[in-house]
């Protein structure tokens, strides 16, 4: 309908009215992309146009990367019948292209070029970009740390946790002596026991550990143990009128019906932990993310504190990306489960 | 006499074992009070016999089941399976409940390979199980999971879970309850044909005086809990059996009458 005004409004003549038709289709089939390739210019022409108020190395390469950035997009949109699966990605990313595009030229502009955010407080894109081709070994080395330390304790924790909610929920006497002290201690913050753990353990390192095991064990213990305490007495009617013993009962009833529950509990463990890792990182193991952050703020280094926030989300949004993964491998049998 | 089924499955004796249920009682504790559940129930069935248990809902039918399968213990009386005190469940006494029941977390092929898994025979004879399957027509949904069955097919897989152990005696608790009336009547003739097939004792509870009859050799009629047995009527009927047969029809009635519902018939 709108093409056809369109159509009326330029000319009368029948191959004209077609040709009309086919740019308004293309141009609701690719606008957007054009539209990215824009944004991007524009972010380009910003880091370019006007000299920076400060002294940062990487703006003109900034500036070019935009302006790749935008030929790609462009590119991407024309040609997307030649390009398959990798044309549609584009499409369907093309107006987060756009909104990135838009929010990246107006933060620069509103700080590299007119300062309207206070320096240092908002450091332009080009001071981030500099931490990292500058500052690159310290940040990966702070995050080989994390991920160390993080997984070490997460692992110890899940494991822990996981034997501990099936022993609670499968043994009555064992759930007799755990339930209390797991009702006595679990609800407390792990972080409250820094002080203790850092002068208990040998290490700040081994206390940090047990600190992160302990805030991913309390939600994996709990829900494990819900998991397994709600798993229908049908189920195991069935299975041991099929004749299974108690370790059958354990292991391929209790244990895969609970499984939905044991994630949740992983999910839970996971975010807490993270918390936990941050903070022990900040106050004792000089070491990994967390103390990265620490620094930068000691020096007023502002943009290596924004630098390793990004990595930071990068790598906690990884890891719980991971978590799904494993979770919708392990759990195809579920319908409608949410996608990450 | 007994039907021509039965007397083919008495060539093959290996294939069912005889029941004996001898003065059971049995009551639930409930907030201290005692209910009352089987009140000195006595019934004796012959190898590779079926028999159908009919009753009024709550009388304690399920109840019995329980106690035949061995889930649980009666508080007074015996049960013996070919002279064998039943003391415990095995997989020689399998139930299909009135919900199948399938582990939701098992493809159709696993909960099928359940019972020779837990009795750790499955890496040997993994072929009953493809058989069990083909037997109830379902090997092309082996790897689906049970969410995506319907509801007559997933009772079908209980089904097969139930038969790939070869029971002596299979114990069927409102098997085809939930069932709309064409996969019930389907259901019924597969579940004779399958009885006739591998002679087991089949002990079927059904609140359907007409799936008792076309099904049984045997219909056992209950009282109001605490259940007692009022009538055990004799069906001397080949197979398969018409549902219009008028010597089936007056049983029906006599029947529907032992439950108090004289006056709609
Ligand atoms: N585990 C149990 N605990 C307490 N009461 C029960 C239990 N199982 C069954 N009952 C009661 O026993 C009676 C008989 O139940 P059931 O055998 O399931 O009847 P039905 O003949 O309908 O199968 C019912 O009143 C029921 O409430
Ligand atoms: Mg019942």
């Amino acid at each position: 309908m709108s093409t056809y005004s369109l159509s009326d409004g330029l000319a009368s003549g029948a191959p004209r009215t077609s040709r009309a038709l086919l740019l308004a289709t293309w141009l609701r089939e690719s606008g957007v992309g054009v539209l990215a390739s824009v944004a991007w210019i524009a972010f380009g022409l910003s880091c370019l146009w006007w000299e920076d108020v400060g002294d940062w190395s990487r703006t003109h390469s900034l500036g070019i990367a935009a302006f790749i950035i935008a030929a790609v997009a462009l590119f991407g949109t024309v040609g997307a019948d030649y390009l398959g699966s990798a044309g549609q990605a584009l499409h369907k990313r093309a107006p987060w292209l756009v909104a990135l595009g838009t929010l990246l030229t107006v933060w620069e502009v509103a700080t590299a070029k007119f300062a309207w955010l206070p320096l240092p407080f908002f450091p332009p894109p080009q001071a981030i970009i500099e931490v990292y081709t500058d500052d690159l070994p310290k940040l990966l080395d702070s995050v080989f740390a994390s991920v160390k330390l993080q997984l070490g304790g997460y692992l110890i924790g899940a494991t822990v946790g996981f034997l501990t909610g099936v022993s609670i929920g499968w043994s009555r006497a064992i759930g007799y002596w755990v339930h209390p002290v797991l009702r006595f201690i679990g609800p407390l913050p792990a972080t409250a026991w820094l002080p203790i753990a850092f002068f208990t353990f040998p290490s700040s390192w081994s206390a940090s550990t047990f600190l992160i095991a302990l805030a991913t064990g309390f939600p994996v213990t709990v829900l494990t143990w819900s998991g397994v305490a709600s798993v229908s007495n049908a189920y195991y009617d069935v299975a041991r009128t099929l004749g299974a013993k108690p370790s059958f009962l354990v292991l391929k009833v209790a244990i895969p019906a609970a499984l939905p529950h044991v994630f949740v509990g992983l999910f839970m463990g996971l975010g807490s932990s993270f918390a936990v890792l941050v903070v022990a990182e900040m106050i004792g193991v000089k070491a990994g993310l967390g103390w990265y952050l620490q620094w930068a703020q000691g020096w007023a280094a502002y943009a290596n504190m924004y630098a390793a926030l990004i990595v930071m989300s990068l790598l906690c949004s990884g890891a719980i990306t991971l978590l799904f993964s494993i979770r919708d491998r392990l759990l195809v049998w579920q319908k409608g489960t949410v996608k990450w | 006499m007994v039907g021509a089924a039965l007397a083919e499955a008495i060539t093959h004796p290996a294939a069912g074992a005889a029941l004996d249920i001898e003065q059971v009682s049995h009551a639930f504790d409930i907030d201290g009070a005692e209910l009352p559940v089987l009140s000195d129930v006595s019934i004796s069935v012959e190898p590779g016999e079926f028999v159908a248990l009919l009753g009024p809902s709550g009388c304690g039918k399920s109840t019995l089941l329980r106690l035949v399968a061995g889930l649980d213990k009666p508080k007074a009386g015996r049960l013996r399976e070919d002279e064998e005190r039943i003391r415990s469940p095995h997989p020689s006494r399998v139930v299909v409940f009135q919900d199948p029941t399938l582990f939701p977390w098992r493809s159709v092929w696993d909960n099928v390979a359940l019972g020779l898994e837990a009795q750790g025979i499955l890496k040997r004879q993994r072929q009953r199980v493809d058989d069990a399957l083909d037997l109830v027509g379902l090997s092309s949904f082996r790897k689906a999971y049970p969410h995506q069955l319907s509801g007559g097919m997933a009772q079908r897989v209980a089904l097969a879970r139930a038969l790939v152990n070869d029971p002596k005696i299979l114990i069927l608790d409102e098997p085809l309850g939930k069932l709309d009336s064409l996969t019930r009547i389907t259901m019924q003739a597969e579940i004779v044909a399958l009885w006739q097939r591998k002679g087991f004792t089949t002990l079927l509870v059904t609140h359907d005086a007409e799936e008792a009859l076309v099904l049984a050799n045997r219909v056992i009629v209950f009282s109001e809990r605490p259940a007692r047995v009022k009538a055990d009527i004799r069906v001397d009927r080949p197979y398969p059996r018409h549902r219009g047969d008028p010597y089936l029809a007056d049983l029906r009635r006599q029947i529907l009458g032992l439950l108090g519902l004289d006056a709609t018939w």
